[in-house]
Parts: structure tokens; sequence; C-alpha cells
């Protein structure tokens, strides 16, 4: 589903002072950013940094303690079923029934997206995730890096406008991995989506990035294109990474 | 245009719910324990007090007059059992598969969540009860039915009451997470001493009776009795019963608004099944 031109003429995604509270912790404070259609954003930060919080504030399952977030124009999380439908996610720490299958998987997932022609457009993603020989085996059974085939599978079943991906070849085989950044590129040239990236991978950062956000507990530490930032800290985006955590540590 | 759009509304709700069924029924499909264990309690229970009715009726000439209220009641309690566990049970099912975040990131509805834990849960006790209640005729020559057309009333509300139980329950899951499994699981026999499943409401000490009597399944119980006793229909008791019914359902979905909105204020559908 390729967004339509007058609708990428506002932000896919709009975040203003967002915060959000755990008790006495602030899990995310005062966070704004806004991304593009057809723009790939980083969440990049250490364990404990927001990025998931920040996600799932993106998807409605945590409701912010303040701020604003706007999705595809639509307010988050009061009109979240709204855009929920061209959204997706993916993540190898969100897990799926092991006792299913992954067409079994994907037939579910794709009802609850609505998707027409459900079966070809399994079948297009198999072929494009080399899923093909695992849709009869039980999710339970495969192994990380297939499980995260699966997930990402999931992800795309809707061709979704807004992508949010969470380590996405995290476990996978360099060849595998290459292909699906490929895939994401091209994805995001031909429909326009836009897509928020967060992984501790640099390289993939640096090859899918426009823009990166860096977090540490909860809050923006540097932000700016993969180029801007390693010539300010460093001379890859890993050095960019280490420099500003060891910095505010 | 705008008749097309709601009609697309509704058909994408459908599928949704059509979606909660198929993920159980791959369940069941790729399981044949699961699939014997839905109607392996109610059998059991069944052969057990078709036994004890069998026994009783041959002992005493007044008890004879019971002929078949041990069957009637263990049957009519599987019902109520059966809806509350059908619900919750799915609920657990995500749980252990910490597969919830995923669920709720999509379009899933609450209101279509659920829908398709109650379709699920008619699903396991029609197949649970429905085993039970074919071979309570073919060995002990009891038939449900026996009661008259108020048996659909019996089942109706029993399902109902167990509905709005298995709501609340999921919503407690939802909220509190495995730590609640027990509830789930053990929850309703606390119910079973009030509901007068096995005798009179009469028999319970009179501030007992108070607590009964709120109970939707107290009604349909007196109901059974009168029903297999004096061959009577209990207008009375179906009707407050079916209001009560109506007041938990509702309370029970209130509550799962609020509790599902506590969820997401903690962040809780994160970090569930840990």
């Amino acid at each position: 589903m390729s967004v339509a031109w007058h609708d990428r003429l506002q932000p896919a995604i709009s975040v203003q002072r967002l915060e959000k509270r755990f008790g006495d912790v602030l899990a995310v404070r005062d966070l704004s950013f806004q991304l593009a259609h057809g723009q790939c954003m980083g969440l990049l930060g250490g364990n404990g940094a927001g990025k998931t919080t920040t996600l799932a504030m993106l998807l409605g399952l945590v409701i912010p303690t303040g701020g604003r977030i706007e999705i595809l124009g639509e307010p988050i999380p009061r009109h979240r079923y709204e855009v929920l439908g061209r959204m997706n996610f993916s993540s190898p720490y969100v897990d799926f029934p092991g006792r299913l299958t992954v067409a079994e998987i994907l037939m579910v997932y794709g009802q609850l997206y609505g998707i027409c022609g459900l079966k070809a457009r399994i079948g297009e993603l198999a072929e494009l995730l080399d899923l093909e020989a695992l849709l009869k085996k039980r999710y339970g059974q495969l192994s990380a890096g297939q499980k995260a085939r699966c997930g990402l599978a999931k992800a795309l079943l809707n061709r979704p406008q807004v992508l949010i991906l969470d380590e996405p070849t995290a476990s996978m085989d360099p060849d595998t991995a290459d292909r699906l950044r490929r895939y994401l590129l091209k994805y995001l040239g031909e429909s326009h989506a836009a897509m928020m990236l967060a992984s501790h991978n640099m390289q993939e950062v640096e090859r899918l990035c426009d823009e990166v956000l860096i977090m540490d507990r909860g809050q923006v530490m540097a932000r700016g294109t993969p180029t801007a930032l390693m010539e300010r800290y460093s001379t890859d985006m890993e050095g960019v990474f280490l420099s500003i955590a060891r910095s505010t540590a | 245009m705008m008749a097309g759009m709601k009609q697309a509304a509704w058909w994408l709700s459908a599928r949704r719910l059509y979606a909660m069924v198929l993920r159980y029924w791959y369940v069941l499909r790729g399981s044949w324990p699961r699939l014997v264990e839905i109607a392996y309690w109610p059998t059991v229970q069944m052969v057990l007090w078709g036994f004890t009715d069998r026994f009783i009726g041959s002992q005493t000439s007044g008890a004879a007059k019971a002929a078949g209220l041990f069957l009637g009641a263990v049957l009519l309690w599987d019902i109520l059992f059966r809806s509350q566990l059908g619900v919750t049970l799915v609920c657990l099912e995500e749980l252990y598969a910490r597969n919830l975040p995923q669920l709720f990131m999509t379009p899933l509805r609450p209101w279509e969540y659920v829908g398709g834990l109650l379709l699920v849960s008619l699903l396991r006790t029609l197949f649970g009860v429905g085993v039970a209640t074919t071979l309570a005729y073919v060995f002990f020559d009891y038939g449900l039915w026996t009661m008259g057309l108020q048996v659909i009333a019996f089942f109706v509300l029993l399902t109902c009451f167990g509905w709005a139980l298995g709501i609340a329950m999921t919503a407690m899951l939802l909220r509190f997470g495995l730590g609640v499994e027990g509830i789930a699981w053990g929850g309703m026999f606390l119910l079973a001493p009030f509901s007068g499943v096995y005798y009179p409401i009469a028999t319970l000490p009179a501030p007992l009776q108070l607590i009964a009597w709120l109970l939707p399944s107290s009604h349909v119980f007196e109901g059974m009795r009168a029903a297999v006793w004096h061959h009577a229909l209990a207008v009375q008791h179906l009707l407050i019963a079916a209001g009560q019914c109506l007041v938990y359902l509702v309370l029970a979905w209130v509550l799962f608004l609020v509790l599902f909105r506590q969820v997401r204020q903690k962040g809780a559908l994160l970090s569930q099944g840990e």
C-alpha cells in the first residue's frame, strides 16, 4: 500500500515533548522528533535508555504521561485503531505461539490486519524472506534467525506505511541480513513508508537511517544524520555510540 | 459511500473475530491431548455422578424422586465452569506464548479480543458438554432435555454468567499476569457452595443465602430443581438470573476496560509472561 502524495505532505510520525513516567522513574523525557514519509530514523541507546518504551508508546501499547504523538495524522493513543492497520512492528523479543506453524501465524495475523489476497501475500513474503521451507514448521522449533524472519514477514504482511523495527536482523546470518536491508531500502523507496529502527548494529543504522536519535536515561543525547554524527564524534557509528555513551556514564 | 465504509468496518471486525477463533483452532488442531481434555472432565464428572444418581435412586423411594438430579446438576455446572474456563484459557495461552503485545499492536479492539474469547468459549462448551450429554444419554438413559425447553434458558444464563466471570478473570490476568493464574483455574469453585448445585439454597445458613441469591447460578439451579421435582417452570428465578447476568456482564466489561487501561499505563503488556 503506497502512501498517497497528499498524505506525504505531513510527517508520518510527529512526536512532541513526549514523556513517560513509571512511578518514580522517568523512562522517557521531553522527546520530540518528526519523521517524514520514505525516511528511516534510527533509535540508539543502551539498555534502559527508553527505546522500547518509546516504540511501545508509538504503537499504543503504553499510554504516555505527557506530550503528543501523531501518526499518519491521527493522535495516538486516542485514535490508534485508525492507524494500527497501516502500521506494523517486528522485534525478536516479542514472541508468537510456539505451537503454531509459520503459515498459521501469518494466516492469523493476515486476518487481524484484514489482508486481501492473503495466501498470495504470504507466498510473496515467504519467497522474499526465504521462509518457503519453514511455512509448515512450528514456530517453537525455529532457530532465532528463522524466528526473526517470521516476525518480519508478519511486519510486512499489511504493506505498512509506518514500520517499526526493533533489532530486525538480530540473529540473522550476514547474507539474509544483507538481503533484508536491501529489501527494506527498496520498500521505503517504493512505498514511501516511514521506518523507525532500534538497533545495536551500527553498520545497519549507518546504511538504513537518514537520521539517528541517541538516547540515554530517557532523553535524547544526540541527533543528526549518520554522516553529521560521525563528523562530530567519531569515524564510524560504533565510535559515535561509544563516545556518547561513555561521556554520559 | 458511508454505508460502504461502515460495511467494510464490520467486515474487518468479523475477520479479526475469526482470526481469534482461527488461532485457537490451530492450537487445538495441532494437539489431540487438548482436544480430548475439553471433553475429558465433563465426561468423568458425568460418569461419577451418573453412578451416584443410580445408587441413590435404588436405595430410597423418596430419593428416587431425585433421579437425574445430580446428573443434571453436574452437566449444568459444567456449562458454567467451561464457559468461564473457555474465556480465561485462551488468555492464558497468549500469556504462556508471550503473544499479547503482538495481538494488541494490531487493529484488534478490546471488544473484538473479548468477543473472540467468548466465541472460543462457546465452541469449547458446546463440544465438551455436548460429548458428556450424549454419553449421559447413552449410558444412563438421561437427557438434559427432560427438563423441558427451559434447559435452553439454563444454558444461556449459565453461559452468560460464566462469560462475565471469565471476562473479569481475563482482565485480572492481563493486569497482574500469571501471578493470578490460580484464580483462573480455581476461582469458580468458590462459587459452587453458594450456587446450590447439589442442594437447595434453603440448606445454607441465612447469611450465606443472602450471598447465594446474588448469583444467577443459584437461581438457575433452583429452577433446575423445580423442573426435575415438580416439572415446573421457575419463571421468577429465570427472570432474576437474566437480570443479574446482564448486570454482571456490564460490570465485567467495565472492569476489563479499567484494568486494560491500567495495563497500558503501566506498560505491563511488555513484561507479561515473565
